[in-house]
Order: C-alpha cells, then structure tokens, then sequence
C-alpha cells in the first residue's frame, strides 16, 4: 500500500523537477560546442591555437606543459619547440611574461587567467565567445555573449571582421528594442565560416580539458571501477540470499 | 591435519578467554551484533543506517588525504586545491570522494530521516534516538558549511559571507557576534584558517561522539520496522523476539549488498558526472574567492537550499532568519508532534498520506526554488510552500490524535 504510495510521491517529484526553471532570468541558449575532449586531434589543434594567440596574455597557471605534452601525445622536443614561446622548462607551468600593470593600462583590464575557464565557464560558452566578436558603430570590438569586453579580437584574422545586424522587436507591453540577429561578415578572414568553427571549437575543448585534465582518466578508471562493484554487488546478492534462505 | 586445526582452534579460544577477562569483547559482539535482534522485514529505506556510517568513514578517509595537501591559507587554499586535482597522485580522486561524499552524506540522511517519518521511528520510546540524530544532522550541516569556504572560490566566499550575516540579524549582539565567527572585520584568512580547525578538529569530534550516543540510543530500544510494531511484545519461549533475526550475520550481509548498490550510484556520479550539472560543485566556485566582485548569483549548495528558500521567502530579514531557525528546530519536536495511537503510514490511513506527500513536494520544491534566482512569482511560490511546511506540523499534531486508523497486526508483515 505504501509502496504506491511512495511511487506517486517519486512521481510527482520527478514532474516538479522537468517543469522548473532555475535560472529565472532569460540568459540566452548558448549553442551546443561540439567540443569533444576525448579526440586527441582536436585537442592539440586547440592546443597550438591557445598558445599562438591566446598564452601571450592569458596564463594557465594550474597546467604544466610537461603533463600536456603526455596527455596529447606530444614529444617533449615537439611541445619545446612548437609550442613554448617564453623562457619556460618542460615542467613548468604556463606562465606569462605580461606585467600585470602593463596588462591592465593597456586593455583597462588584466587578461585573467584561464586554467579554470573550462569549468567556471564551459566549453560551450568559449564556443559562443570566440564566435561572437564584432565590430561595433565606435569601430572597436565587441562582443554579444561578454558585451562591452575589454579584449580585442584576437583571431580577427582567422574568422574576418564581421557586424552584427539587429532587428526591431516589439514586447507585450508596446516597448519595441533592437536585439541582435546575425552576423554579416564584412572583411573574410583566412578561415571560412566552417574552419573557424572548427577552430573555436579545437579551443574549446582544449580549455576544457585544462580545466581538468584528469577528466580524461577518470572515466576510464570509472568503468572499471563500476565493473567491479558490479561483480561485487553480485556476489554479495548471492551471499545474503544463501543466509536469507530460512527466513520466512 | 585435523589435530592441527584442533589445536589452532583451540590455541585462538584461549586467547579470546585471555583478552575477554581483560576487555569485554565477544560480550560486545554479542550485544550489539550476534545477540542483538532486529526486525526481519526491514525494506530499503533501512539500508540508510548503515550507508550513513559509510558515508561518514569515506568522508573521514578522504578529508585525512585531502588535509595532508590542503593549503588553509587565503592565499594558497585555492591553488592547493588545484594542485590536488592535478599534481597530486590520485588527488583527482581523493578529492571527487570528498565533494561527491559530502552530497551524498545529505542524500543518505535525509532517506534516513525521511525513513522516520513513514513509520514513526521517532516515535515513544525512541524520542531520545531521533533528537540524537537532529544533533548529528545540525553537526553535519555546521561541518559542510565550514568545508564549503575551504576551497575558497567565489561561492565559498560569498556563501560565508551570507551565512555569517545572518548571525549579524540578531539585535544588539549581532555585528559583535559576527565579528567573532570571522575573527576579523571581514571574511579573511583568520576566517579560513579557523574553518579549517572546526572543519577538521572540532565538528568531526563531536559528529562521532554524538554517533556513538545515537548508536547506544537504538540499541537500547532496537529498531522499529515497517509496520511499527514492537518485536519485544512477542518473544518466544527462549526470550528471543519471534520476528527478530540476529543482526549479524543477516543484516551484515544485507548491509554489504545494500553499500555494493549503493557505491555503484556513488562511483557512477564520482567518476562521471562529479559536478552534478553544478548541483554538487558549483561552477562559479572554480573562480578564486575576490573580495571585490560579487557573484550575480549566490546560493548554497542544494542540501542546504529548502532553508534558504525560507529565509528568502521572509521580507523581513530578523523574521526571515527566526523563521528559518524554526524550520530545522520544529524538527526536534516531532515525536511529541505527532500523537497518533499507530506508528507506522500502513496503519496511519489516508490523512497522513496525503500529509507527507505535500511536506515531501514541499521541502523538494523549496529546495529548487532557494536554487533560483529569485523573480517575485518564484518569492510567492516560496511563501505558499513555506507555508504548507509549517502546516504539516500544525495538522499533525491537531489531526493525529483523532483521525481513524487501520488494525495494527500483532506480528510483523512483509
């Protein structure tokens, strides 16, 4: 009896939790990234991105290059000689050389570190970021998902210039606004609209996969830990159904 | 051969005869695991016991490992942290057990909890063993919140910010008071570095020696079962319960099976989903703690937020705290709360069904919408839902004495 009970309760408890919304504040869809932290290929794609455009502002000071070079497959002759460009050893972290004053008169801003961006974040809002710059009406970068950002667009010359394009919508209560609603690519850069989103997206999981670099054990050791408990829990049925026999 | 065995088996006696004169230990096994009877149709919810004491060990092993790297300083507290997550052996691991364990020590206990109030556990003569386990519940939120600011990110820091503020609601002695608990005249590393000490000294003490009482406090009395009846009434002719079953090795071995499943579910979220979509580790808290910049959003973690939906449903912020006081306090009442002649929900009939069920979506709703941000829709809903948890306490103790029951066997069911 109470058995049903307690199944209507899990019901209705389950309904509850599909019908709320937890964030109340409209924050937009972001697109689904793609990112992938399990190809390998698209990590070190990421990897050599990240530290041709972004390592010269943005340290990642949690991450050595010595345990990135051993999760991506990268030689140690190949991460020293492709991929470190300041004055680092193979175990080191990935450090900058920009002083933080400097960093701060010239883009009013200290480029923050990204060792944890990855998860504070996530991997598909990178996606969306490095997607979204534009140039706005002053001529300066912009961008829709971090509006007003103080960091230019550094892959500019990958993606191209591009403009966002708005349109007039009316609300309910009459008020009409401008909202975004593309992009139009004013100035092509090398990559097509397709390569750069590949980019974005090697970038992407790269940061994501520095955000948490044992993720790309855990799961393999996780697998064999739920076989085992698997195997165990079986035996253990097993025990207590031997010593349960003569209970009635 | 079978002479040697002889001779082992009894070479192992005397030695259990030497060490029994000295130190009671076959009558302690006895006591409290071979001779000791308990109900033979426990279902799953009693699993929750034992899962508890699990719990308490894997959080107890971890927190041994993860102290030995921590760092409780403001400075290097969230570095450490990232240096266990990926320099040291295992730290990934050590520290998943941790944050994963802390959730689902919640989980567990409130399944045991909630295990009370279907069949009266709590019920005369075990008043004494449920307000033990309020202590251990409100010890146990003491130590998470205080393992919370550890990790020192942005919502450890803005967490403790507003957790301690409350304190400063109280009239007269509240900004003193605050000021105590922080050691400082802001949260700082005097702060942390006194969390630190209550986290892993203090709480931790006192959690296990409340156990120990809570422990003595059911053996003592001995388990209810489902039916919520008493085994003791009926013993046979040797003075052992008829539906009574030694608790070892018939509850050992179930027990085993029960933590198997249950670290099946524990291992499938440590090692897959650690951050449970943030409902375990919050995004925001991987971003260092900054004095200067507060969070958009700060909430506690989810075993904490029916209480903050209670505090927030209050305009009024002194009402708000007393009333979120009251929330955890009314708990302690309960046993004397509920006056029905029967115990156990089978026999209860339909009022008490219904009764728990809006209690049950309350606190599960109030602990979504504490999560939310906060529209004024979602503050009204807090206060319906506030509302209907006191009014389960309220119409339990108006409508148990008088409401019409089932027959309650004489012997257990299954």
């Amino acid at each position: 009896m109470e058995r049903k009970t307690i199944r209507l309760l899990f019901v209705a408890i389950l309904l509850l939790f599909s019908s709320v919304e937890l964030s109340a504040s409209g924050s937009e869809e972001i697109e689904h990234s793609g990112a992938n932290i399990t190809d390998t290929a698209s990590l070190q794609r990421g990897a050599k991105w990240f530290m041709n455009y972004c390592l010269s502002c943005h340290s990642v000071s949690y991450m050595r290059y010595n345990r990135m070079a051993q999760d991506l497959g990268l030689s140690e002759e190949m991460v020293m000689e492709n991929l470190v460009f300041a004055d680092a050893k193979f175990g080191d972290t990935m450090e900058i050389s920009m002083r933080p004053d400097h960093a701060e008169s010239w883009f009013g801003n200290t480029p923050p570190d990204l060792s944890l961006i990855g998860r504070s974040r996530g991997a598909d809002w990178i996606f969306a970021y490095l997607r979204g710059f534009y140039m706005d009406e002053t001529g300066g970068w912009n961008n829709t998902v971090l509006p007003n950002v103080s960091m230019p667009h550094v892959l500019w010359r990958l993606q191209g210039i591009q403009q966002a394009v708005y349109k007039t919508e009316t609300g309910e209560s009459g008020y009409s606004r401008e909202v975004f609603d593309h992009f139009e690519m004013v100035s092509p850069g090398v990559q097509t609209a397709e390569e750069y989103k590949e980019t974005a997206r090697d970038i992407a999981a790269f940061l994501e996969y520095v955000g948490e670099p044992a993720k790309l054990q855990r799961k393999g050791v996780g697998v064999w830990v739920i076989l085992f408990l698997a195997l165990f829990a079986f035996l253990a049925y097993l025990l207590k159904a031997e010593f349960w026999r003569d209970i009635h | 051969m079978a002479k040697i065995t002889d001779g082992l088996t009894k070479q192992a006696e005397a030695l259990l005869g030497w060490v029994d004169e000295r130190l009671p230990v076959t009558e302690f096994w006895n006591a409290h695991l071979a001779k000791y009877y308990a109900p033979k149709n426990f279902n799953f919810w009693y699993y929750m016991g034992s899962l508890a004491l699990l719990m308490l060990v894997i959080q107890i092993v971890s927190g041994i490992l993860l102290a030995m790297h921590y760092k409780p300083s403001a400075e290097e507290a969230f570095a450490s942290v990232e240096y266990i997550m990926r320099d040291v052996d295992w730290g990934w691991l050590i520290r998943y057990m941790h944050t994963t364990g802390s959730s689902f020590f919640f989980i567990v206990v409130y399944l045991h909890m909630f295990r009370s109030m279907l069949y009266g556990s709590h019920r005369e003569p075990r008043e004494l063993l449920w307000v033990l386990g309020m202590f251990l519940y409100l010890l146990l939120m003491a130590e998470a919140f205080l393992g919370y600011v550890l990790p020192w990110g942005q919502m450890s820091y803005w967490g403790a910010q507003v957790i301690i503020n409350l304190f400063g609601a109280i009239p007269k002695i509240g900004e003193p008071l605050t000021q105590w608990i922080r050691g400082d005249y802001f949260i700082s590393d005097a702060t942390l570095n006194r969390f630190f000490a209550l986290h892993v000294i203090a709480i931790p003490l006192a959690l296990l020696m409340v156990v120990v009482l809570h422990l003595a406090a059911l053996h003592q009395t001995g388990s209810l079962n489902p039916d919520g009846i008493e085994i003791k009434k009926t013993k046979g002719e040797d003075g052992i319960p008829l539906d009574g079953i030694p608790f070892h090795p018939y509850y050992t071995v179930k027990d085993i099976f029960g933590v198997a499943m249950f670290m099946i579910l524990f291992a499938f979220i440590l090692f897959f989903w650690p951050e449970a979509g943030g409902l375990f580790l919050e995004h925001d808290n991987f971003v260092p703690a900054n004095p200067l910049v507060t969070p958009e959003h700060i909430k506690p973690v989810w075993y904490f937020t029916p209480f903050y939906a209670i505090l927030k449903a209050v305009p009024d912020k002194l009402m708000g705290v007393l009333l979120m006081g009251a929330s955890v306090l009314i708990l302690f009442f309960l046993p004397w709360l509920d006056r029905s002649p029967v115990k156990s929900i089978r026999y209860k009939g339909g009022w008490y069904k219904l009764l728990l069920t809006i209690f049950t979506i309350a606190f599960v709703r109030l602990g979504m919408l504490g999560m939310a941000e906060g529209t004024p829709a979602q503050t009204w809903e807090m206060r319906i839902w506030t509302f209907a948890y006191f009014m389960f306490f309220v119409l339990l103790f108006f409508m148990s004495p008088g409401a019409r029951t089932k027959d309650v066997p004489e012997r257990v069911t299954h």
